[in-house]
């Protein structure tokens, strides 16, 4: 199992249990446990509307890419740890990580 | 304020509204559309027009604007009516079960049968925290340039760091008194020749550029009159402004629909998949916004609920005819 913590919106901390090799996106893993994102363009990095923050985790997932920064650019807030959850593939590395929810628009 | 009569008015212009136009064309319904965004395709024209799409039946691959422009060439023979750019407000039933639609533009649409193929909602532009911004709104503060003219001779501040933000800092440059760009990063990402001529202009003095900043509150009497922004360094600073357009991108909200008393849930509406009627008679919901048991959100399932609930809105467009079933194959498709 990975285990992370979502922070929602309004502070509360969750924990959110995923079986190893789902093949997901953290995106995909918010829906499906029923957390508001509204995922507009269904996880092509182009809409922002699954923008979350890194809290905790590894290095390398603090660093947004570039098709996200190209999207993360046009929005009026965000953290240097901005990511778009559609763009994080779910691998057993991410165990204990912590991510925000961003953006409740 | 336009007056229109038609059978069916589809809210919701995308794939799916598109091609609710052409199953009821082949029962002689006629249609009128409304959509929020300028332009018919909803978010396949919006979001992402050059992404491809493998899974539509009878094309290996065909990009987001193609779909769209070939749904807008098979509907042609039936004419379908557009009000563009506006977004539905309110619902009245009349006595004889017909309906009146009105958007905010005062377009008033009499219909027999309401069609929500509303997506994920209507696009609604970000808006950002700043004090004060929506007491200004209409009064200086816009999220879209419909008519540029409309700031000529102007103090226009335009905030964002995309496409739009870039784009439109340029054109106004040439018709505003002034033009200010202000962008919390230091950089543009949008396309490299809009950037390109925004940092040429400021240099030339066209434009006032602001980078590493927001717009945090706005004052002014009756109108705007001036903006505050702050730096990365937490430096306080004014400017004088009769207009701020924020361009943040846009996000899709379910708007004047979710008070309709329509069953909802979870921002989608419930319906009865053996017509995909909704709990209120004579109005139906197709593709993304409605919702059953086994729901998948796909263009073509869209499609398939589009061509039940023409079937079954015939009875109240034709309450005295019977209708019949015919292949396009074998009586073809009859403009009107």
């Amino acid at each position: 199992m990975i285990n992370l913590t979502i922070i929602d919106r309004d502070g509360g901390r969750m924990p959110v249990e995923i079986p190893e090799g789902i093949n997901l996106s953290l995106m995909e893993v918010l829906k499906a446990s029923e957390y508001e994102i509204l995922a507009t363009c269904g996880g092509m990095a182009l809409c922002a509307t699954c923008h979350v923050q890194v809290i905790e985790g590894p290095e390398q997932y603090f660093t947004p890419t570039d098709a996200e920064l190209d999207v993360l650019d046009t929005l009026p807030y965000v953290e240097p740890s901005s990511r778009l959850a559609c763009q994080i593939r779910i691998t057993e590395d991410m165990d204990g990580m912590v991510f925000k929810l961003m953006g409740g628009d | 304020m336009e007056q229109i009569t038609t059978d069916i008015c589809i809210i919701g212009a995308g794939p799916v509204g598109l091609f609710a136009v052409f199953e009821a064309g082949l029962l002689k319904m006629r249609c009128h559309l409304i959509d929020v965004l300028p332009q018919v395709g909803g978010q396949l024209s919006e979001i992402y027009p050059h992404k491809p799409i493998y899974d539509i039946p009878g094309y290996p691959d065909i990009t987001a604007q193609q779909l769209i422009d070939n749904l807008m060439l098979q509907i042609a023979p039936f004419n379908p009516t557009f009000s563009l750019g506006e977004r539905v407000e309110t619902l009245n039933r009349r006595e004889d079960g017909s309906y009146d639609i009105k958007t905010d533009d005062g377009t008033s649409v009499h219909c027999q049968v309401v069609v929500i193929a509303g997506g994920l909602g209507c696009f609604e532009p970000r808006k950002p925290e700043i004090d004060r911004l929506a007491d200004f709104e209409g009064k200086g503060v816009a999220y879209m340039v419909k008519n540029p003219e409309h700031f000529r001779g102007k103090k226009v501040v335009l905030a964002g760091g995309g496409d739009s933000a870039l784009d439109w800092a340029v054109f106004l440059s040439n018709v505003a008194e002034r033009v200010t760009l202000v962008h919390r990063g230091d950089t543009f990402r949008g396309a490299p020749d809009s950037a390109g001529k925004v940092f040429d202009l400021a240099k030339e003095g066209k434009i006032d550029l602001i980078l590493k900043s927001n717009v945090v509150a706005l004052t002014g009497d009756d109108s705007l009159q001036e903006i505050t922004l702050l730096d990365r360094n937490n430096q306080v600073s004014h400017i004088e402004a009769d207009h701020l357009i924020p361009l943040f991108g846009l996000s899709p909200k379910l708007g004047p629909i979710a008070e309709w008393g329509l069953n909802i849930d979870r921002s989608a509406i419930a319906v009865n998949t053996v017509d995909y009627s909704t709990n209120i008679e004579r109005i139906y919901a197709i593709g993304d916004i409605n919702t059953y048991p086994g729901k998948l959100k796909l263009i073509l399932c869209g499609f398939h609920e589009a061509a039940l609930m023409a079937q079954s809105a015939f009875k109240y467009v034709f309450p005295e005819q019977k209708l019949s079933f015919k292949y396009t194959t074998v009586y073809g498709v009859s403009a009107f």
